[in-house]
C-alpha cells in the first residue's frame, strides 16, 4: 500500500492535497459532497479581522484555459469563523489551514492570536499576495521588508505552523521565499494568482468590476511550476505548490519540482469530486514506478546532464 | 443532495436559429429537482471553456412507465458553452452537477401564481406550472419574446391550464412591446382582495421593472437571477447578489446557495 502522507513543519497530512483558499468557501459548503477528512487539508477563504463585503459583481471572467477573479476577500471575519465554521470543520475531521489577511502588520498578528486561542486549527496561511484589494495583501508580499515584518509579527504570537502565500507578481519569487524562511516561516505556499485583465471590446469596459483580477487555472501552471522549482533551490523549508492543477500528473509535476504538498483551487470549481480521482492517480503512479512513499518524490527533479551523445555540440 | 453525473444526451430539439432544448438521461438529478433549481453543466472535458455554466431545469422527463428518466435544458445560443449545446448530438455526454440552489416557494393555497418570463427566462417556469397543476385556477404566464417564432411551448403551458399573455418586440404575436404592458393591465384589473404571487425570470431590466411595477400594486415578486457563476456550490463567491433586508446595509449574498430565487424587493438593483 503506497504511503501518500507528507509533513509540513509539525503538521502531518494524510496526503498532499489541500483545497486552495478562496476556492472552497469555508469548507463546510462542500462537507455533504466531499468527505473533508479524506483531503490532506482545507485552506479556508481568506479572513480579515472584521467582516468584509468584497467587490460588486462581476467578480469572475473566464479566459483561455483559466479564469480571472476579483472577489475582494468577502468574508465573515476571524471571530465569526472560529465561532460558526471551525466547530463543524473539526467535527468532520478536516485539517484546517486558515488563510488570513490584514491591512496592517498588527491586524495579521491580532488574527493569529485569535486563531492560536482556538482549538482545531492545523496551520495559518498568511495571505500577503492577494492582488485584488487596495490595502494589505500583495502590498506586503511585494516588498521583502513587508514580507519579513508580517511573518515575524505572526511568528511571535503563535506556535501554529505559519505559511506565507507568495505572490508571483514580483521579479524574483525565490528572494521572497528566502525572506520568509529567514523570518521564521515553517513553509511557503505559492503561487497566488497572476495580476491580469480582460476587456469587453464591444463596450470597451473591463470585464471585472475591480478592473484588474487574478489569473488562475491551467493557463498559469508552467509558470507556477518554474517558480516552485526556483524556490526549492533557494530554501530548506517545505513548499506548498499550486497553480492550475487539474490532474494527478499536475500534482506530481509540482512535487517533483520541489513541492511537499499542493493546493487545488480552480479545478475544484470544474469538478468538486476531483479529490478521489487525484488520489487514485497518485497511487497508480507510485505503483507503476515502484515507489512506496510519495514524499520521496519531493524535489526529485533530474537535472543531471544527459549522456554526451545527446549534448549540444556548441 | 446534488449529484454529478456524466449524462447522455437523448435528444437535441432545435426550436429556432437561437433556441434549442437538450434532453439528458440523468434520473438521479431529475428525481431531486424542484422548480427553480439549476444544474451546472460542462459539455467537454477539456479546458476551453474551463468552467461549468448554470442552467435551469426546464422539463422533468419520464419513461413510458412514468418513471423519472432525466431532464431537459432550454438553451439560447449566446456564448461558447451555449453555442456548443446548440449543436450537441444525441449520444454525447454532458457533465451535470445538480440539483442546486433554492427552489421557488409555492404560492399559498389561496394565492394565484403569475409567472413573468422574458426570452430564455421561460426555463424555470414549466416545472413550476406542472407543480401547480392541481390548483391552477388563476395561474398565468406573461411571456415576452422578440418575435412570434421565439415564443415556445405555448401549447404545453395551455394544456396545463395556464392562461397565456404574450408579447413580442415586433408585434408578430400577442401584444406588441414589453411584457410589463399586459402585466400592468392585469394588476390594474385584479381586485386587491385577491392574493397573487409573482415570479419573474428574464433580462435583469425586465425583472427589475416587474418587481417595481408589482410593488406599486402592493404585490411582491420572486425573481430567478442568472449571475455569472464559478462553481454553483458556494466555494468561489463570484455569483453574489446585492441584497438589502429592511433597515440593513446591502450585503453580497451567494446566488448559488441562497438563490437563484430572491425576493425582488430585497435586491439592490443598481448594484446588480
Amino acid at each position: 500500500m503506497s504511503n501518500l502522507s507528507v509533513t509540513i513543519g509539525s503538521l502531518r497530512l494524510s496526503n498532499p492535497l489541500i483545497a486552495a483558499s478562496g476556492c472552497f468557501g469555508y469548507g463546510v459548503e462542500y462537507a455533504d459532497l466531499v468527505s473533508l477528512d479524506t483531503l490532506g487539508g482545507v485552506a479556508v477563504k481568506g479572513l480579515f479581522l472584521e467582516e468584509r463585503e468584497g467587490h460588486p459583481p462581476q467578480r469572475i471572467v473566464e479566459t483561455p484555459s483559466g479564469m480571472l477573479n476579483a472577489i475582494g476577500l468577502q468574508g465573515i471575519g476571524a471571530r465569526r469563523f472560529v465561532a460558526e465554521k471551525l466547530p463543524e470543520l473539526k467535527r468532520r475531521g478536516a485539517v484546517v489551514v486558515v488563510n488570513i489577511c490584514g491591512s496592517t502588520v498588527d491586524e495579521y498578528a491580532e488574527i493569529a492570536r485569535i486563531l492560536d486561542d482556538a482549538d482545531g486549527i492545523g496551520a495559518i496561511e498568511l495571505n500577503i499576495s492577494c492582488p485584488n484589494i487596495s490595502k494589505g495583501g500583495m502590498m506586503f508580499g511585494c516588498s521583502l521588508e513587508g514580507t519579513h515584518d508580517v511573518i515575524s509579527a505572526v511568528r511571535r504570537v503563535t506556535a501554529l505552523p505559519v505559511m506565507p502565500k507568495l505572490t508571483p507578481n514580483v521579479t524574483n519569487v525565490a528572494s521572497f521565499a528566502v525572506a520568509a524562511e529567514e523570518a521564521g516561516a515553517d513553509a511557503v505556499s505559492l503561487v497566488n494568482t497572476f495580476l491580469a485583465m480582460a476587456i469587453d471590446v464591444e463596450t470597451r469596459r473591463p470585464r471585472l468590476s475591480n478592473v484588474l483580477g487574478g489569473l488562475s487555472g491551467p493557463a498559469i501552471r508552467p509558470i507556477a511550476v518554474r517558480m516552485v522549482h526556483e524556490c526549492h533551490q533557494a530554501i530548506k523549508i517545505p513548499i506548498v505548490g499550486m497553480g492550475g492543477i487539474m490532474t494527478a500528473e499536475d500534482v506530481l509535476e509540482f512535487m517533483i519540482a520541489g513541492a511537499t504538498a499542493v493546493q487545488v483551487g480552480t479545478a475544484n470549481f470544474v469538478d468538486p469530486l476531483i479529490w478521489d480521482k487525484l488520489l487514485d492517480g497518485l497511487r497508480a503512479y507510485l505503483d507503476r514506478h515502484g515507489i512506496s512513499s510519495l514524499a520521496d518524490l519531493v524535489g526529485s527533479l533530474e537535472l543531471e546532464e544527459r549522456t554526451p551523445a545527446c549534448k549540444s555540440s556548441s | 443532495m446534488p449529484v454529478d453525473v456524466d449524462a447522455v444526451v437523448i435528444s437535441n430539439t432545435k426550436l429556432s436559429d437561437f433556441y434549442n432544448v437538450v434532453a439528458v438521461a440523468a434520473p438521479d438529478v431529475a428525481r431531486q429537482a424542484r422548480p427553480g433549481q439549476f444544474v451546472m453543466v460542462k459539455p467537454d472535458k477539456d479546458y476551453d471553456p474551463l468552467l461549468r455554466r448554470p442552467f435551469s431545469v426546464f422539463e422533468i422527463l419520464r419513461d413510458p412507465a412514468g418513471r423519472v428518466s432525466g431532464f431537459s435544458l432550454l438553451n439560447k445560443r449566446i456564448g461558447v458553452t451555449t453555442r456548443r449545446l446548440y449543436d450537441v448530438s444525441p449520444g454525447e455526454r454532458l457533465q451535470c452537477l445538480g440539483p442546486l440552489g433554492q427552489a421557488f416557494e409555492s404560492p399559498a393555497a389561496d394565492q394565484q401564481a403569475w409567472m413573468v418570463a422574458g426570452g430564455v427566462g421561460l426555463a424555470p417556469f414549466l416545472t413550476l406550472a406542472e407543480s401547480l397543476v392541481e390548483r391552477l385556477a388563476g395561474t398565468r404566464l406573461f411571456y415576452g419574446g422578440r418575435s412570434a417564432d421565439e415564443l415556445f411551448y405555448l401549447e404545453t403551458f395551455e394544456a396545463l391550464g395556464v392562461k397565456l399573455e404574450l408579447t413580442t418586440d415586433d408585434g408578430s404575436r400577442g401584444h406588441p412591446g414589453l411584457v410589463t404592458g399586459p402585466l400592468q393591465r392585469a394588476l390594474d384589473e385584479t381586485d386587491k382582495g385577491i392574493s397573487v404571487r409573482l415570479y419573474a425570470c428574464g433580462p435583469t431590466p425586465m425583472m427589475q421593472a416587474v418587481t417595481e411595477l408589482a410593488a406599486t400594486h402592493g404585490r411582491s415578486t420572486d425573481v430567478s437571477l442568472e449571475q455569472v457563476m464559478g462553481c454553483g456550490l458556494g466555494g468561489c463567491y463570484s455569483c453574489v447578489v446585492p441584497v438589502a433586508e429592511p433597515g440593513q446595509p446591502t450585503r453580497f449574498v451567494r446566488s448559488c446557495l441562497q438563490g437563484p430565487v430572491f425576493d425582488g424587493g430585497r435586491i439592490d438593483w443598481d448594484q446588480l
